[in-house]
């Protein structure tokens, strides 16, 4: 009898068992131990990878908050869900969050603020900036190349028909994106529960302002007197306003005047004026973005 | 006589276009009732202003302070009041705080006279004047020559080389220099020659200009220190590492400087304002601009203060013609376009053009099609297609490994390119975004 194919099967078992039994022996000694909630905080993250956290992805993130790094409630685009649910694998309480959503803070479209020279490029306000700080009549406006909708990682904006950028906001997850790819500042973080912001951001005096655009915010502050908003809600910061959040108490009542007797209509509503409003309307076009 | 002509690999031979003001004599523009001079004209932290609104200004009077070893002080360049000290545009893009001069009775060019001393000054002693005369180089970088004069004591310095090459079309202002005022020209050479203690001191020389070969071919003859070499005609033959290539065969390695292999540079309108700030102690408050283009109706070269509005120099050239359509600051391969003619002449300004729609126009960009014309033209020997691309898809690690920050922006690509992609500005683009300049909020 040939029993040559005994020795073979003998052989090839006999390292498959020696092997076996070596692998055994180093997943035990040379194991990792990787704690168990990075992967169910990973697994509750959105996944997305923004960066928006400030860890390169949803992996660093969770490593970040097991090890401390980051709070329970650091990642803005999963928001108080998210931030709740991290909190419940960590054992902690998430505090109170809410959610970002990003706002174009300018409103000055080809047709309010038209372009003081003809720019031939690349299409990205970043290369535009860098020659003569942009085509556009005003130096603080948004120069509509729509570099902040290529960074969008969500798709969530898109380019408007007047050359300023729209937010989708059911896409939009407040990771900051926008915020860190416009070289003027235009784009901003605000919180999803209020309604109104200032969507100007010039810095120059009224009269300059008048010159290049007819919806920039002149600095007027009649906003920011006591018999338009109470409590100090809006308070003029050079010649600027700016809504203080935390003071407010309902989003559109207590901003309602200030929106509505702005003489330069430079506030921007989201979702647009309610309709119960029962004054007349002045700000009559689309101001909401 | 056969001379051999010197260059570099690479570049490229735009329509050299100097016909219009190469035979044109240096003209000077009456004195302007008003200048804006803004207090950062070169390289480094700006100068601080000492002047108020309502001071009674002279000409050749101290208006910026240089606080920083990198910076340079700024003089009036006219007599009179200041009318005001505010941020006003600048040629180089964003707006400068400037301070403003009405011109009135007072204003005199004070008569600047030789110091007939200056030859037994110390090297310290001029090198100072320099500084205070507020001396940048001209050829349109604006770096304080003060600095490049003080190379660290590691560094030794053997050869001198004086940029004659005026490489950008259109431009004949250094042209008409080195023709009208050779001697203060070489002047400027032996200070700086005597400043850096040099061995040999070259000056170079594009072959389109036989007249100025020809004239400081005369006045350095029997002159073994100073050699005058005859450059090929070619973009860019006077930038700076090109030159040092062209005239010595040694390479600036990546990141360095001409002075790691023992080289300096100075353009010669340089030389001419380092010869006026050590013998007459007059600081630079004008200089030769050459103004031209199809859009103007009388081109010339001109001799204006610095400050003066540029709309002012184009009124004197008879103002605009009719295909007019875009107004340059310094030469089209690397000057800036501006979008007002208010912005003033600074130190660096070497022209003035005005081109007209069908020059300016540039047809829509089209994807590149790997032709490789750019890596061929390239002074600094980078793939400009591969960079551009990079920036383009944020993959801006890899570009920098790719040589981003050797680009010295001279346009040849753009220049060459058959798609019309702008190469240049994907890598100023990518410079920006490295080093984390895109946030210009004015």
């Amino acid at each position: 009898m040939d029993f040559s194919m005994i020795w073979a099967l003998v052989i090839m078992g006999g390292l498959g068992v020696l092997f076996g039994a070596g692998l055994a022996v180093a997943s035990r000694v040379f194991a990792i131990r990787r704690d168990s909630r990075v992967a169910q905080i990973e697994a509750v993250l959105p996944g997305a990878n923004c960066g928006a956290c400030g860890a390169p992805g949803c992996g660093g993130f969770a490593e970040g908050v097991v090890e401390g790094k980051y709070l329970v409630n650091g990642c803005t685009v999963g928001g108080s869900e998210v931030a709740r649910k991290v909190a419940e694998i960590m054992g902690t309480e998430a505090g109170d969050t809410v959610s970002a959503v990003a706002v174009v803070r300018c409103r000055g479209d080809v047709n309010a603020c038209p372009d003081r020279a003809v720019y031939q490029g690349i299409h990205d306000c970043r290369a535009a900036v860098l020659i003569d700080n942009g085509a556009k009549g005003c130096t603080y406006g948004c120069l509509g190349y729509g570099t902040c909708v290529t960074a969008c990682p969500f798709e969530a904006m898109r380019m408007g028909p007047d050359g300023l950028p729209v937010v989708i906001e059911s896409l939009c997850t407040g990771c900051g994106e926008c915020v860190r790819a416009c070289p003027r500042d235009i784009m901003e973080l605000m919180p999803r529960d209020q309604k109104v912001f200032i969507a100007c951001k010039s810095q120059d005096f009224g009269k300059a302002v008048k010159a290049v655009c007819s919806v920039g915010c002149i600095g007027c502050g009649l906003c920011a007197n006591p018999k338009t908003v109470r409590n100090e809600v809006i308070t003029m910061d050079g010649k600027l306003p700016r809504i203080h959040y935390e003071k407010v108490e309902h989003s559109w009542e207590d901003l309602k005047l200030a929106v509505v007797k702005c003489p330069t209509r430079s506030f921007g509503v989201r979702g647009g004026v309610p309709e119960e409003s029962p004054e007349e309307e002045p700000v009559s076009e689309e101001p909401a973005r | 006589m056969f001379r051999k002509s010197f260059t570099f690999r690479g570049g490229v031979h735009p329509r050299e276009n100097k016909f219009r003001t190469e035979h044109l004599a240096i003209e000077s523009l009456p004195i302007p009732g008003q200048v804006v001079i803004p207090l950062l004209q070169h390289i480094g932290t700006p100068a601080e202003p000492i002047v108020r609104k309502g001071d009674r200004v002279k000409v050749g009077q101290l208006i910026g302070e240089a606080k920083k070893f990198v910076s340079v002080p700024i003089h009036a360049s006219l007599g009179g009041i200041v009318v005001v000290v505010e941020p006003r545009p600048h040629p180089l893009g964003i707006d400068v705080l400037s301070v403003v001069i009405d011109r009135d009775e007072t204003d005199q060019m004070p008569a600047f006279s030789k110091d007939p001393e200056w030859k037994t000054l110390s090297v310290e002693e001029m090198k100072f004047r320099i500084l205070q005369s507020g001396i940048v180089g001209m050829g349109g970088a604006g770096f304080p020559t003060h600095v490049k004069l003080s190379p660290p004591p590691d560094k030794k310095i053997d050869r001198l080389i004086i940029n004659g090459a005026e490489c950008e079309p259109y431009l004949t202002s250094d042209h008409r220099m080195m023709i009208e005022q050779t001697d203060e020209i070489l002047g400027g050479v032996r200070i700086l020659g005597k400043i850096l203690n040099v061995k040999e001191i070259i000056i170079g020389i594009e072959a389109n200009k036989q007249d100025a070969l020809k004239r400081f071919r005369k006045k350095t003859a029997g002159l073994k220190k100073i050699q005058v070499f005859v450059l090929r005609v070619k973009y860019p033959q006077g930038g700076e590492k090109q030159l040092i290539k062209a005239v010595t065969g040694r390479e600036v390695p990546s990141g360095g400087l001409p002075m790691d292999v023992g080289c300096i540079v100075q353009n010669v309108g340089t030389a001419q304002a380092v010869y006026e700030a050590v013998c007459y102690r007059k600081p630079l408050i004008e200089r030769v601009v050459t103004v031209t283009g199809p859009g103007v109706i009388r081109p010339g070269n001109i001799r204006v203060r610095i400050g003066t509005p540029i709309r002012e120099i184009i009124a004197f050239c008879g103002g605009l013609a009719e295909p007019a359509a875009k107004l340059v600051h310094g030469g089209p391969m690397m000057g800036i376009s501006q979008y007002t003619d208010t912005v003033p002449v600074i130190k660096g300004t070497s022209g003035i053009l005005v081109l007209d729609k069908k020059t300016a126009n540039q047809p829509p960009e089209k994807p590149c099609i790997s032709c490789a014309r750019c890596v061929d033209v390239c002074p600094m020997r980078l793939m400009p297609n591969r960079i551009a691309t990079l920036v383009e898809y944020a993959q801006h690690e890899a570009a920098r490994l790719q040589g981003l920050f050797d680009c010295m922006e001279c346009g040849s690509c753009s220049f060459i390119c058959p798609a019309r992609r702008n190469l240049v500005q994907y890598i100023k683009l990518g410079k920006a975004v490295c080093t984390n300049n895109t946030k210009i909020a004015s």
